[in-house]
């Protein structure tokens, strides 16, 4: 399939959902759409895909209320949008639809939170990713260093092959938002693990470091909450190479909700978690036992951090031993970490102790 | 009302009134240098207020602070009463306790306070000047100017000057007074906040206050109309004491037992006299003025024993709902209120004494969204401003859970917080106060009762207001979904599909499913018409009846088309089959109203499930 036969196939499915809001009211029914509920606690696991995907909980926009009336005027008016733009072989940034909306009269979105979560609620009606909608991200996926080759098609149209060790300067190889097969091929690579890093500062420690090169680890920058593109990068080093993914966060709630989202799949994201988890994805840390163990300088925990931690007690996602224990322990501390604070024992510290003790009681011999 | 009276007649033997007065400085209301000048304003305008209405004086007062000192003020006082002969001026001034109306049973200010002459002795005691009154009791008559101090170890007037002068005022009293004191502005507890509430209860007053630094502030008067004379009532046997008995007695011309309990109690009649008698096993023929402590005590207690009507109520002069709304709106007018609603009970009797409460509620506007609400207290239209949380209208108040009606309170129990100023006012001929200073009424279980339940009615139009208002604000939205984002939608998915527009009437029908009800108030030389609206955006045609809340003390004009039942407190229609998507037109007019007396109409359905109308609350019986 061809980026262009994505596109069709996405517009046809638009139009389908047009047509029911249009049928609605000529057959005299009060006009809705039915969506799955997209809360933490309508999330089940998915055996086959072994990642969370939403359950048989759904919600309503229906025009009997303003707010769905506003809603359903709103999806109409972005489908056309869509429509067109696919027609002109253009593509536009959530923040530009949510800017292009200004001239839709009453179906102006009041919010960009309102065109991002209906350009989800298109995707999980249409079972189409946003990508083939041509609607991408304000921001591309984060950087990559490692043993790696990938051939891009550029927007001339060219292939090229790029060594994300050779062929890439000290901030590495940047992923694309569209990273599906016909955009992006992975090809040769020797590296032994996947290395994803919550912060740009640890990134360029391991890098300066040349723990890509001791160690034969890829090593991708998350960038805090990772993308869909650098999430669906993992997914696929993980999956067409057959490499371990280990994420390395700080350790506080927020950073364990980007492992989950790596992992697990995210709640907001959850129709497409099959496309974007990694579901044999491990977290290496820092954890709680590790602030402990390396007796790591700490800050204490905030309000918010607490209620997040408690949130995730009741989080499906996190529903195991690892986790229990390991939140437990962080609620009974009080404290949390950033991975940063290794440097307390010097730069080359992370490098050449925790990391590779780490790797060690994980299993991996590298 | 006794205690203060025979302690003073028995202490006088020892001690002078100065000393008297230094002991109870704070039962008087003279504690603190800031509410020496309320109180003493307070009496003088209580008074000036009493004289007017006595007379059927429309009352002009004007109330003026001049600063002598750093702490020392002039207070003058001047009213257009009837004025007060000469010999009286003296007595009336300058002697405590001279007059007081001590088993008067009738509505009146002067049953509060202990009286000007306290003021008097104050400011001797405070500055060693004597007092200036002026008085005039008619044309040509001459007005007379006298100078006084009180004979503190006499209890007596001491007239320094008198002389006859020129006044241009047909008629009228002037007090001036110096006195140590302290002038605070911007809080209830004030001469402002005074003179404001009092304004507020005293429609009929148009009262000036110039303020120590020359600022002039005039509150006007909102009716011409004088509020009738409280009758006198003989006391109820229910409700007698003691003392009061034996008092009555021994002054009693009535010649045998009989004729005086029939003649000078209320709700005793002849024969009733003769069962209390029995019971008390006396003989009926004694003269009142022969019985002993022992014969007194056993009638006072036979007095519970038989069954006797209530008290005449008839003798109390309420304020009304329209003039409490139309006070409420001139004082409050800076605070711009959303709403004001009022509510006014039927007379009642604690103890064989008449009472009767009334109670108004300010709601929104400028009134801050988070705060305690305000409480403004009147006992027989004077201010209460001091021992708030001693008085049952507080306990009222808190006893009283608020947040049904919209309010905040927490564990639906205390001072509510919200938007809000409560009033209330309580009329009587004898207010049970806590104490002397006359600041709070006494917890007295019915009146707490008869506050609760005027609140609560108060309460309820103001709920019934915001939650009219909230509906409409839905149904508004709903308006908006019909008229603006339906169409659209129809609109845009046809385009976009290449089909025709389809019709939505159905559609809109299902999605609105309601009864719309609105209302208009419009006012139009002392005329009030109020036009009601209702339309039917269900399926089927419907019927109900509706009701329209009538104000108080209302003259009903022209009502179109009629009504099936017009009663005192409501009008109401009974709709027959109403068509889908057909409006109907009802109206009736108010006359003698004043723009603001009602402003928005409060109806009531009967005969339909209440969630299908938007613009009615639930009908609950008469």
């Amino acid at each position: 399939m061809t980026v262009a036969d994505r596109n069709r196939a996405a517009v046809e499915e638009m139009m389908k959902i047009a047509e029911e809001i249009y049928n609605d009211l000529k057959n005299s029914r009060i006009p809705e759409l039915v969506i799955p509920s997209r809360t933490k606690s309508n999330i089940i696991f998915d055996e086959r895909h072994r990642v969370w995907k939403y359950g048989k909980n759904t919600s309503t926009r229906s025009a009997v209320s303003l707010a769905g009336a506003y809603m359903l005027l709103r999806t109409v008016y972005t489908i056309d949008f869509i429509k067109k733009m696919i027609d002109q072989k253009k593509s536009s940034t959530l923040r530009e639809l949510y800017y292009i909306s200004e001239g839709w009269g009453e179906g102006k979105f009041s919010s960009q939170d309102d065109s991002d979560r209906l350009a989800e609620d298109l995707e999980i009606l249409t079972k189409k990713l946003r990508e083939d909608m041509r609607l991408r991200p304000e921001e591309d996926g984060a950087r990559v260093i490692g043993d790696l080759v990938v051939e891009e098609i550029t927007r001339k149209g060219d292939k090229r092959r790029i060594h994300c060790q050779d062929d890439v300067g000290d901030s590495g190889y940047s992923i694309p938002y569209n990273v599906e097969k016909e955009k992006v091929k992975i090809k040769e690579t020797n590296a032994k693990i996947v290395m994803a890093v919550e912060t740009g500062g640890m990134f360029d420690r391991l890098v300066e470091n040349g723990f890509d090169e001791k160690r034969n680890a890829i090593l991708v920058h998350l960038k805090g909450q990772p993308a869909r593109s650098t999430r669906r990068f993992i997914k696929r080093l993980n999956e067409e190479k057959n490499i371990p993914v280990v994420v390395f966060t700080d350790g506080d709630p927020w950073s364990y909700r980007i492992f989950a989202s790596v992992a697990y799949g995210a709640i907001k994201t959850a129709h497409i978690s099959e496309y974007l988890a990694t579901p044999s994805a491990e977290f290496l840390g820092v954890t709680p036992s590790d602030i402990h163990n390396y007796e790591l300088p700490t800050d204490d925990l905030t309000k918010e951090d607490i209620a997040a931690l408690k949130s995730e007690l009741s989080d499906p996602r996190f529903k195991d031993d690892f986790w229990e224990n390991e939140i437990k322990l962080q609620l009974k501390m009080g404290k949390k970490s950033e991975q940063q604070a290794l440097a307390k024992y010097g730069l080359d510290y992370v490098t050449d102790v925790y990391l590779p003790e780490k790797l060690a009681e994980m299993g991996y011999d590298i | 009302m006794h205690s203060i009276a025979e302690g003073l007649a028995k202490k006088q033997r020892k001690i002078s009134v100065a000393e008297f007065f230094e002991r109870n400085k704070q039962i008087l209301g003279f504690d603190t240098s800031t509410r020496a000048l309320i109180t003493s304003v307070k009496e003088a305008v209580d008074n000036a207020l009493d004289a007017c209405e006595e007379a059927g004086i429309l009352p002009d007062i004007l109330v003026e602070l001049k600063s002598i000192d750093d702490d020392e003020y002039l207070i003058i006082v001047e009213d257009n009463g009837p004025g007060i002969v000469r010999k009286q001026i003296p007595h009336v001034f300058a002697r405590l306790l001279y007059g007081s109306r001590f088993h008067s049973l009738k509505q009146s200010r002067g049953q509060q306070g202990i009286g000007i002459s306290a003021a008097v002795l104050y400011s001797q005691l405070t500055t060693g000047k004597p007092t200036v009154v002026t008085s005039k009791i008619g044309d040509g008559f001459p007005a007379h100017r006298c100078t006084l101090l009180i004979d503190t170890k006499k209890n007596r007037p001491e007239i320094l000057h008198d002389e006859m002068t020129h006044w241009e005022k047909s008629s009228g009293t002037r007090i001036e007074l110096a006195m140590r004191g302290s002038y605070v502005r911007n809080r209830k507890q004030s001469v402002y906040g005074y003179l404001r509430s009092t304004a507020i209860v005293n429609p009929h007053a148009h009262i000036t206050f110039i303020e120590p630094n020359g600022n002039k502030i005039v509150f006007e008067r909102v009716t011409d109309k004088l509020p009738p004379q409280p009758r006198e009532i003989k006391p109820h046997p229910y409700g007698i004491e003691l003392g009061t008995f034996i008092k009555m007695a021994k002054e009693s011309k009535a010649r045998k037992l009989t004729s005086f309990l029939s003649s000078e109690f209320s709700s005793v009649s002849l024969q009733k006299a003769k069962e209390i008698i029995k019971i008390a096993g006396l003989d009926p023929s004694i003269s009142p003025n022969k019985i002993s402590l022992e014969d007194a005590k056993r009638i006072v207690d036979a007095f519970k024993k038989v069954k006797l009507m209530s008290p005449p109520t008839d003798c109390l002069s309420p304020i009304g709902e329209i003039l409490i709304k139309r006070g409420l709106r001139k004082e409050m007018d800076a605070l711009s209120p959303e709403f004001i609603s009022t509510d006014k009970r039927n007379p009642s009797v604690y103890s064989g004494i008449p009472f009767m409460v009334e109670t108004g509620i300010v709601y929104g506007g400028n009134l801050p969204a988070d705060e305690r609400v305000e409480i403004l207290r009147f006992a027989n239209r004077v201010p209460l401003l001091y021992q708030e949380g001693d008085c049952v209208i507080t306990r009222g108040i808190k006893n009283m859970d608020w947040r049904r009606y919209g309010l905040q309170q927490r564990g639906g129990k205390g001072i509510p917080f919200g938007p809000a100023i409560i009033l209330v006012h309580i009329s009587s001929v004898n207010i049970p106060f806590t104490s002397e200073s006359k600041e709070a009424i006494a917890n007295v279980e019915e009146i707490e009762k008869e506050v609760k339940l005027s609140l609560q009615q108060c309460a309820r139009k103001m709920k019934g207001h915001l939650s009219k208002k909230d509906r409409k604000v839905k149904a508004k939205n709903k308006f908006t979904l019909i008229s603006k984002i339906l169409p659209e939608i129809a609109k845009k998915s046809s385009e976009m599909l290449g089909k025709p527009t389809p019709p939505i009437d159905d559609v809109i029908t299902k999605i609105m499913n309601i009864i719309w009800i609105d209302d208009d108030v419009q006012y139009e030389d002392g005329k009030i018409k109020s036009t009601i609206s209702i339309t039917n955006y269900k399926n089927k045609p419907q019927s109900f009846e509706l009701y329209a809340a009538l104000p108080d003390e209302r003259e009903l004009g022209e009502i179109k088309p009629e009504a099936q039942k017009v009663e005192e407190e409501y009008i109401m229609w009974k709709i027959e089959k109403i068509k889908p998507a057909e409006k109907i037109e009802l109206s009736f007019q108010l006359m003698g109203m004043e723009k603001g007396d009602f402003e928005e109409n409060i109806l009531y359905v009967r005969g339909i499930d209440p969630v299908n109308v938007i613009g009615a609350e639930k009908w609950e019986g008469d």
